[in-house]
């Protein structure tokens, strides 16, 4: 769609700093009164090199904890990746009871990366209460984070060839105690999500991704999955206890019957997923085989192994947003890694957001870029540029974010259809 | 969709890419208790047939996913890896295959394949930005992540002459190269 003769066209840039996200990112839209017609993603604000860090500076096992800091949310998923292809580069198998036990602290991540996904989403439409009350919930996951690793956030878990620590009996019980307080307030914020007006009027039929795009844009995870591509590395490829799981994909048409892709379909996805890490945690419990959780517990001769080691490996995991892929190459006589290779999933839904933004609303890209839960960060400010005029005109975040309540009350007024 | 096997994946890049084909290697591993097999598959072709290696990867699955390319400098020539995944959304039955594509420094050129994968486009940037490999064709040319003033001709995963050398900071404990 165009703009026709007479009608003044503007450009937004939204961000680099964002309501929507964590981390600074620029979208520059071409908006038609109200309507968005063009969208432009300008990234790069806040590349930091991580990758030239591991060819240049650090060796295999420092790059462990620098991984870990790629990302402050999937801060598992990432060292998860980065191991599983030092270990396929060099032939080192962990043992079995610290693959179940990497899948538990995985899936722990998922738990609290949803509900604080799912908070930040009650929030953008206005929606303060169910933010308080999720980020409550959330809660209790992080502080079984913290009884479990030792932190909340960064967890340094991982080591290759294994975990740092091991999941004791002892420790069952409480575990067992946060998953079942889950289970009992499952059905409620099942309601508050699915059942509420307000989010349904925001989020049905809102940033459409059909399947053919998801397909073609490479989307990842509940992205694609809530566009009905059902695909999940834990469920695909055989890594980690995963393999035994038996996991399955999660479509929203398992609730309801249809798939449309909208904004509606990718809280389904989240929220089942919630469940699902529950019964996923469950079974790890349940079945942990015993045994050594580390194979090599001495940090210089794993060094020297991999100071001699020859090969390239590719780690694949499941993050909450969706797969995350590592590529390591290792020479011999190197003390740093010969290539390193990082890909984000939100690398590749971003590529989706011009899609699912094209035809909205100004007042609808807080949600809708928020659906995709980018792991990027939130907006101060964006500036209305008139393309005549060339005349800037600057947008607060809290006028944006404003923009976006006001829609909600709206709505629920019955003012606008 | 018929799924092969990895050695069928093999045979059938042969047949389609002929003197096109270097080679290929097979990775298989035993994981957690089940010893279910994570498979991967590498396949090495000439610059010339990569086109063709693509459009063939295109037949053995709809959509395939490209993850991401990686670049590695290798003294002489730059090795690129399109990290694609076939036959996903079955159980256990995905693939992560990696089409390997060397390319001599002098002559650094690749065809785009954005007209048969459209979401290869932001990795196609950067490896353009990072690595200095031109990618022919692409239809879209500004940088991915490097700001707008960052110097021509200096390219940061290069280890060669042209790398980010001169723009470090020598901090304490860091021997100048």
């Amino acid at each position: 769609m165009t703009a026709s003769e007479g009608v003044e066209r503007y450009t937004i840039p939204v961000g680099p700093i964002h309501p929507a996200l964590k981390e600074p990112i620029r979208l520059d839209l071409g908006v038609d009164g109200e309507e968005i017609i063009d969208v432009d993603i300008i990234m790069g604000q806040v590349h930091r090199g991580i990758e030239w860090l591991g060819m240049n500076r650090n060796n295999p096992i420092q790059n462990i904890y620098l991984a870990e800091r790629v990302c402050g949310i999937c801060n598992i998923c990432h060292p998860f990746a980065y191991i599983m292809a030092i270990e396929q580069a060099t032939g080192i198998t962990p043992p079995e009871r610290a693959e179940y036990i990497r899948v538990i602290i995985a899936e722990m991540e998922r738990i609290h990366s949803h509900l604080l996904w799912a908070g930040v989403a009650a929030h953008e439409v206005g929606f303060e209460s169910v933010f308080y009350l999720v980020w409550r919930v959330r809660e209790k996951i992080m502080d079984l984070i913290e009884y479990v690793t030792g932190n909340r956030v960064t967890k340094a878990m991982f080591q290759i060839g294994g975990v740092r620590r091991d999941i004791t009996e002892e420790q069952f019980p409480r575990i067992r105690k946060t998953l079942d307080y889950y289970k009992s307030i499952f059905d409620q914020l099942k309601t508050v999500f699915l059942d509420d007006r307000t989010i349904r009027m925001r989020a049905k039929n809102v940033g459409v991704l059909k399947r053919e795009d998801a397909l073609k844009l490479l989307a990842v995870g509940p992205t694609a999955r809530a566009s009905g591509v059902a695909k999940d590395v834990r469920q695909d490829q055989a890594y980690s206890a995963y393999a035994d799981l038996d996991i399955k994909a999660i479509t929203p048409d398992i609730l309801t019957g249809t798939i449309i892709g909208d904004v509606y379909d990718r809280i389904i996805v989240r929220l089942l997923e919630v469940k699902q890490s529950i019964e996923i945690i469950e079974r790890c419990l349940d079945e942990m085989p015993p045994g050594a959780t580390l194979i090599e517990p001495k940090l210089a001769k794993l060094l020297k192994t991999l100071k001699t080691a020859e090969g390239e490996g590719v780690g694949r995991a499941e993050a909450p947003r969706g797969e995350v892929i590592h590529y390591v190459r290792l020479e011999t006589g190197r003390e740093t890694l010969a290539t390193w290779k990082i890909r984000a999933p939100t690398y590749v839904n971003l590529m989706s957001i011009p899609t699912i933004l094209k035809g909205g609303q100004i007042a609808d890209v807080p949600i809708v870029f928020a659906s995709i839960d980018p792991c990027m960060s939130c907006t101060n400010r964006a500036v209305v540029v008139d393309r005549k005029t060339n005349k800037k005109s600057i947008m607060t975040y809290e006028e944006l974010h404003q923009l976006s309540v006001e829609k909600t009350r709206k709505l629920s007024n019955g003012l606008v259809k | 969709m018929e799924i092969l096997s990895p050695e069928e994946i093999v045979e059938s890049f042969k047949a389609a890419l002929g003197a096109g084909f270097v080679n290929a290697k097979i990775y298989e591993r035993e994981v957690a208790v089940k010893k279910n097999l994570f498979k991967a598959i590498w396949i090495y072709v000439k610059r010339d047939a990569f086109r063709q290696a693509v459009e063939h990867i295109c037949k053995l699955q709809e959509y395939p996913h490209l993850a991401i390319i990686s670049s590695s400098d290798q003294e002489n020539s730059v090795a690129l890896i399109y990290h694609f995944t076939i036959y996903y959304g079955h159980h256990l039955q995905e693939l992560s295959l990696g089409l390997c594509v060397s390319l001599p420094k002098d002559d650094l050129k690749i065809p785009t394949i954005t007209d048969l994968i459209p979401g290869a486009i932001f990795t196609e940037r950067e490896t353009q930005e990072m690595m200095g490999v031109e990618v022919v064709g692409i239809p879209d040319n500004r940088r991915l992540f490097l700001p707008e003033d960052f110097p021509e001709g200096v390219y940061p995963w290069r280890k060669d002459e042209t790398g980010p050398e001169d723009m470090l900071r020598v901090l304490p404990g860091r021997q100048k190269k």
